[in-house]
């Protein structure tokens, strides 16, 4: 027994030896919950720990694993990159919130980050995009754009993330065209190509000649390119594949500027627990180029906004806003406050539909 | 809430579309099981389809080439299978969840460095005199052609199973093995050419979904497409005319609940949602209250003892 | 030429080697993957069988093995009554989503009185849950004939959606800010599927799929039922003259293994998991299928094979975080375990003859 244990000392000494000059590293670990090959959100992150990566060279070392099941897998995971050595963890699902909490709990000296949450701790910092600014932008141009005055909207899985963005697309698509109306289906998934290929379809047979997508596969920019005459924007990533075509422009998720500026953060020592929710202005959301199928004034309206928006000048949720029902939400030049604005589970007035639930 | 705006001949042309690949995979799925085997594998060979299409049809720029390639990966994931229920005398549910999971994995990596390309995009078949018809033309008959393959095979399937001596000795086979081979058929041979042709047709359906229904390559992309075909065959009870009802009332409940979700009717998503799952049980209850129409031998293991 | 000749009897000898050779030749076609992705075979295949169990970190990795592992146990074993009667229950993910909001219903009702006797009363509901879902496809059989095959398949897409409909309607945490899924059910002590001994891994659904295997083993073996059961399988028409009624049979067989799925939805949603959410499943349903068919449908052979599974889980994410492994490799490395699990164990009940071509 005791020959057996020296040898396996030895056999960890041995493996350890090369992890042993990376003691001085930071190492950063990166929990998915989709496959990196999924094109979209995972995807993303993943660019960005790449960007890590590049940034830092030798002085930092990444780790990830990738389509990790909410729940305990996720926990595990987490508990096995700190035992490891991880120096900071980033959980980037909405579902990994109470696993990083209770891993966290465990390993208080490891800072953890966690995407789109709401809980935090001493070593638990929350971080998420503002997504609706670049609907806001989005739906300054689908609003342009229609002919028909109807523009279809894919809807993913009906959380406030999403409710945000079919609001602030439509308050900007209205403001500029009264006459659009939003048509809505729901694929209630996150990724099923060919759901949201005949999603597009139904939108596209009738009526809408512009397709605005919050679910990640370039499935709906095909049928918009089949159909000819329809445009459509990119999601996640920025599906330049499809520029010239009907890809008029994008919301990309840009994760590389903030996962650099925290592992900085961590090598400084200067990390500490924050709640972070940036937009346009920091680069974290992302609008793609806007081609020329956008006629110039357009395109410049739609860049204003996108700058007016980024210096703080502008807030998409600007009242006088009502609520479907025709209850007063927000008054003349009120501004939605970011509690509300995170829990929303409400359409503006004017949509159509329910919110389902 | 706006009915008028579902247009019929529109929802027609979209579930031929939507139905395409389910009803290749089922077809050859159900060769398979009149065979008598039961290969759950249907999605692990979709899914290794539709990547190998993928990649050849990006790599030469011929579609052509990417269904062949489809059909060519499917068929050797199938031989596997094959080889382990046929050869080793497997589990058949074992052997098809294994190939599902090794599918799956196969394709991740084979496909790592194809995200974010667009593939050559395949020809549409405008039926020269019949796409001109007012209506109708534009529904029935302005499709991409594996539309049509999938249409042929059905007719071909059937024809083959129905009026060949070939397709007869494969029911044979698959009706009852021991007297088969009494007979002097090669039991083994004839079911490892049907597990062969289920594969190809996996491998089609999926490289259907990759080249033209998204079109585009990302993991896990079948989305359970392959189980929906399994369904589809016993819900067809074996039949290949079935197979293409199936296929369509599955493609058309789909499409159909997108577009009263678009018109706006106000019936809760999610279990709208539900419906082509609800609709295929309640019609497979129909169907087989009236007689189980299984073959004989499916999913039972067979050995020569001689 | 090769042939395969029956045995007479399934050789004891083989039974036991089979599944270690079918580990050893996974091991070099594994490491010839490996090495073609470039990483060190032989670091990789000691990282994913060797790092859980006797690892620098294996305190902690043992224990995971129980939770991994326990669910799969529980479900297959219930799963192999009925495939070993020719039941063919597919939908056990179903079951397992239904039997977890059942359970988890009774904890939300109750939320926040504490009483003891809370638990138990979600076992039941779990219990019942799962049984009930089971009880769709096996009455449709019953009265109808429908293949529960692809009935109880069919209900697994049902019972993802009703798992989505919960997870942002019902059951949704009222104090979540509006996102989906339910209470963390960690927080609520009485509900709490808590660690019976802290660190052990060891919480009520380890030990109901250890009961679950000493039940089944006993009733397989001693019962008459079991023995029913066996003869169903093996001989349907035998079996109808010494009595056996198939139908109250597949009944039997197909409430058990969904009752057994609920429970397993039950313990994992009051326990590990810890709540209702709309990607709550993790596919433990039809992993079980190949933990049982592993197994050889044995329940004995069950436990062993849930904790080979977990442990190619369990080995397979630290080889990821490790070596950079893509999930996908570890993917393929569990098919390629199955095959020759699968193509091995033919040996158990056939010898190779090797004879000349002329014989033949």
């Amino acid at each position: 027994m005791k020959f057996a244990k020296t040898l396996i000392a030895a056999a960890i000494t041995l493996g350890l030896s090369t992890g042993a000059i990376a003691q001085d590293k930071t190492k950063v670990g990166f929990v998915y919950v989709g496959p990196v090959g999924d094109g979209g959100w995972t995807y993303e992150h993943d660019q960005a720990r790449l960007a890590v990566e590049d940034h830092f060279g030798d002085q930092v070392e990444t780790v990830y694993v990738e389509s990790v099941a909410e729940g305990p897998d996720a926990e595990r995971v987490m508990r096995q990159m700190a035992m490891q050595g991880a120096d900071l963890i980033f959980a980037t699902s909405f579902g990994f919130m109470d696993p990083t909490l209770n891993a966290a709990k465990k390993f208080p000296k490891v800072k953890f980050e966690h995407a789109t949450g709401y809980k935090r701790a001493d070593n638990v910092s929350t971080y998420s995009a503002r997504f609706y600014e670049g609907r806001a932008v989005q739906g300054t141009i689908a609003g342009r754009m229609t002919e028909s005055n109807v523009i279809g909207y894919i809807g993913s899985v009906p959380i406030p993330e999403v409710i945000r963005g079919i609001n602030a697309a439509y308050i900007h698509a209205k403001k500029v065209n009264p006459d659009v109306t939003f048509k809505i289906v729901w694929v209630y998934d996150w990724f099923d190509p060919a759901k949201e290929a005949e999603a597009a379809k139904v939108l596209i047979e009738q009526g809408a000649d512009v397709i605005i997508q919050h679910t990640d596969s370039t499935a709906p920019l095909a049928a918009a390119a089949e159909a000819g005459n329809v445009i459509g924007f990119g999601q996640a990533s920025d599906m330049a594949e499809y520029s010239d075509g009907p890809r008029v422009s994008s919301i990309i998720d840009n994760w590389a500027p903030y996962y650099i500026a925290r592992v900085q953060a961590v090598i400084d020592g200067s990390w500490s627990s924050a709640d972070t929710w940036d937009g346009i202005a920091p680069g974290m959301v992302g609008i793609g180029e806007i081609t020329d199928r956008v006629p110039a004034e357009i395109k410049a309206e739609a860049l204003a906004l996108k700058a007016s928006i980024a210096s703080g000048e502008y807030h998409p949720f600007t009242g006088p806003l009502n609520k479907q029902d025709g209850s007063v939400w927000l008054a003349e030049g009120e501004t939605a406050d970011d509690g509300t604005l995170l829990g929303m589970n409400f359409y503006v007035e004017g949509i159509e539909g329910n919110v389902p639930n | 809430m706006d009915l008028s705006s579902i247009q019929p001949g529109l929802l027609i042309a979209s579930l031929m579309v939507a139905a395409t690949p389910i009803l290749i995979a089922a077809l050859g799925e159900m060769v398979v099981e009149r065979a008598g085997v039961l290969n759950l594998g249907v999605e692990g060979m979709m899914i290794t389809g539709a990547v190998c299409g993928f990649v050849v049809a990006v790599q030469t720029g011929s579609p052509l080439f990417g269904f062949a390639a489809a059909a060519g990966g499917g068929a050797a994931l199938a031989l596997i299978f094959g080889l382990l229920t046929q050869m080793a005398l497997a589990n058949q549910v074992a052997s098809g969840l294994a190939l599902t999971l090794f599918g799956l994995g196969l394709s991740a990596l084979l496909g790592q460095s194809y995200l974010g390309v667009r593939p050559p995009s395949t020809a549409r078949l405008d039926i020269p005199v019949l796409g001109d018809i007012p209506g109708l033309g534009a529904v029935l008959f302005a499709h991409d052609w594996m539309v049509y393959f999938g249409l042929f095979l059905t007719l071909a399937v059937w024809a083959f199973l129905r009026h060949t001596r070939a397709g007869l000795i494969l029911r044979a086979v698959g009706e009852n093995a021991e007297a088969a081979h009494a007979l002097g058929y090669k039991v083994v041979r004839v079911r490892l050419l049907a597990i062969l042709f289920g594969g190809a047709c996996a491998g089609l359906g999926g490289a259907y979904l990759s080249l033209v229904r998204v079109p585009q390559w990302t993991e896990g992309m079948t989305s359970g497409a392959g189980w929906i075909a399994l369904a589809l065959v016993v819900f067809a009870s074996w039949r290949a005319g079935r197979v293409l009802m199936g296929a369509y009332l599955f493609g058309g409940m789909t499409v159909l609940q997108l577009n009263l979700q678009a018109a706006g009717v106000a019936i809760p998503v999610e279990y709208l949602s539900m419906s082509p799952y609800l609709v295929t049980i309640l019609v497979l209850v129909i169907m087989s209250a009236r007689r189980n129409q299984a073959p004989g031998d499916l999913g039972r293991t067979f050995h020569s003892a001689r | 030429m090769v042939r395969l000749e029956r045995r007479a009897k399934p050789s004891a000898l083989w039974a036991v080697l089979a599944p270690l050779v079918a580990v050893l030749i996974t091991m070099c076609a594994g490491g010839i993957l490996f090495a073609v992705l470039g990483k060190d075979p032989f670091e990789a295949i000691a990282t994913i069988f060797w790092e859980p169990l006797f690892g620098e970190f294996a305190e902690f990795y043992r224990p995971q093995l129980l939770v991994k592992g326990g669910p799969l146990v529980l479900i297959a074993i219930g799963l192999s009554l009925g495939f070993r009667a020719g039941v063919w229950n597919i939908g056990a993910e179903g079951q397992y989503i239904v039997g977890a909001l059942c359970g988890a219903g009774v904890a939300l009702a109750a939320y926040p009185a504490e009483h003891a006797l809370l638990f138990p009363a979600m076992i039941l509901a779990g219990l019942a849950g799962g049984w009930a879902w089971a009880m769709i496809p096996a009455l449709l059989k019953w009265r109808f004939g429908a293949s529960e095959i692809l009935v109880s398949l069919m209900l697994v897409y049902v019972a993802e959606r009703l798992l989505k409909a919960m997870s942002l309607g019902v059951m949704k945490n009222p104090d979540g800010m509006g996102f989906p899924g339910s209470r963390n059910l960690q927080d609520y002590p009485s509900a709490h599927n808590a660690e019976i001994f802290a660190d052990t891994g060891l919480h009520w659904g380890v030990v109901a799929a250890l009961i679950a295997v000493i039940a089944s083993y006993v009733l397989l073996s001693r019962h008459v039922l079991g023995f029913h059961i066996r003869l169903s399988g093996q001989a349907p028409r035998a079996a109808r003259f010494a009595g056996v009624s198939p139908g109250r049979l597949m009944l039997f067989c197909m409430g058990v293994s969904g009752a057994l799925a609920g429970a397993a939805g039950l313990f994992e949603v009051a326990g590990p998991a810890g709540q209702i959410g709309i990607s709550f499943n993790a596919g433990y349903g039809f992993t079980a299928i190949i933990v049982a068919f592993l197994g050889r449908l044995h329940p004995v052979g069950i436990a062993l094979a849930g904790a080979l599974m977990a442990l190619t889980y369990i080995g397979g994410e630290i080889a990821q975080g490790d070596l950079g492994l893509p999930a996908a490799a570890i993917q393929l490395f569990q098919g390629m375990l199955l095959f020759f699990l699968l193509a091995v164990d033919v040996l158990t009940h056939f010898r190779l003859q090797f004879a000349r071509k002329g014989t033949m």
